[in-house]
């Protein structure tokens, strides 16, 4: 199952980088399709958000990951790198996880 | 001139290569293999999308819900090649290739060199392309290889690194109003159907919002 996803992903991910470069520019101008374009990854990646820090087997939880993802939230507005939100999120949970 | 836009796309190739780490990790938290999480690097090579596979793989969802949803996150890369395709003006191999590398950051820093010229453009793509495919592989490797030496994913916090990695991928596209009423009536939603609908099925229900919002909210 697991190769399945990935090789259907990569095969997709590349028709679609292909796509853009193939296809006559005109297909893709049309005002309403640039705008879908530009808040569909807005839109999955906040649902992606929401997935991954609530979601658990039986429903929605707030547990070590809602804090973390806060402590995230709270050093991305203070600017800081990627790398080091994503292990400040890291640090915070598993410092809950060994209380 | 070359060689400034050589330094930024360097500079921008290892940072966002860095993120391989990341992705590596969330792979084998996922209970990828590390080969599954190389590979992945290899052939879908467009982070968000490899990141939304781990994320519905390993909150449970099937394998076609997560084909979907990085599927669904890749549509942007279309764009990319739109925009590329009159500067790049490839044909053949060379346009396989230069699709392959068609990601955010290559058209980024591509774009940002429209003052100097198609030069200018194309050597900004081709290296920043070129550059975040080798380290975001390499990376991708060492954050499979680390995790796997770590154990028990969530003790060391990696639970969280996840989530916090689509923060950190979303947060810089919130930069417009309507970005942000989009990416808050997402997480609405999204936590709403959590409970009730199959892991996975809630992110791709999401994409009826930017829907929603070019087709019926604007009326022009």
């Amino acid at each position: 199952m697991i190769w399945t996803a990935i090789i259907a992903t990569s095969f997709i991910a590349f028709m679609l980088k292909y796509l853009g470069q193939a296809v006559p520019a005109r297909w893709l101008e049309n005002a309403r399709i640039q705008k879908f374009a530009l808040h569909l990854p807005t839109a999955l990646l906040a649902a992606l958000v929401a997935v991954q820090t609530l979601g658990n087997q039986k429903g929605i939880v707030f547990d070590a990951r809602s804090v973390a993802v806060l402590v995230a939230g709270v050093a991305l507005f203070l600017k800081a790198p990627f790398p080091v939100v994503v292990l400040l999120a890291a640090l915070t949970s598993a410092g809950i996880h060994q209380l | 001139m070359s060689r400034a836009i050589l330094r930024d796309s360097l500079s921008v190739a290892l940072t966002v290569g860095v993120y391989g780490i990341a992705f590596g990790a969330a792979a084998v938290e996922a209970d990828l293999s590390v080969l599954q999480a190389c590979v992945l690097s290899l052939l879908a090579f467009t982070g968000a999308s490899q990141f939304a596979v781990v994320g519905v793989l390993g909150a449970g969802g099937s394998a076609l819900s997560a084909i979907i949803a990085a599927s669904l996150l890749g549509v942007r890369n279309s764009f990319y090649g739109l925009r590329m395709a009159p500067i790049l003006q490839v044909r053949g191999v060379k346009r396989f290739a230069a699709a392959q590398i068609t990601i955010d950051e290559s058209t980024a820093v591509s774009v940002a060199q429209e003052d100097k010229g198609l030069a200018a453009m194309r050597l900004g793509f081709w290296a920043t392309g070129v550059g975040v495919y080798i380290f975001w592989n390499i990376f991708t490797l060492l954050g499979a290889l680390g995790a796997t030496a770590l154990g028990d994913p969530a003790a060391w916090g990696l639970d969280a690194a996840v989530p916090a990695a689509f923060l950190g991928l979303l947060w810089p596209r919130l930069i417009s109003n309507s970005a942000r009423i989009v990416a808050l009536l997402s997480i609405f939603l999204c936590t709403l159907l959590i409970p009730f609908a199959a892991a996975g099925v809630p992110v791709i229900a999401c994409a009826l919002i930017p829907f929603i919002f070019a087709y019926v909210g604007d009326r022009k």
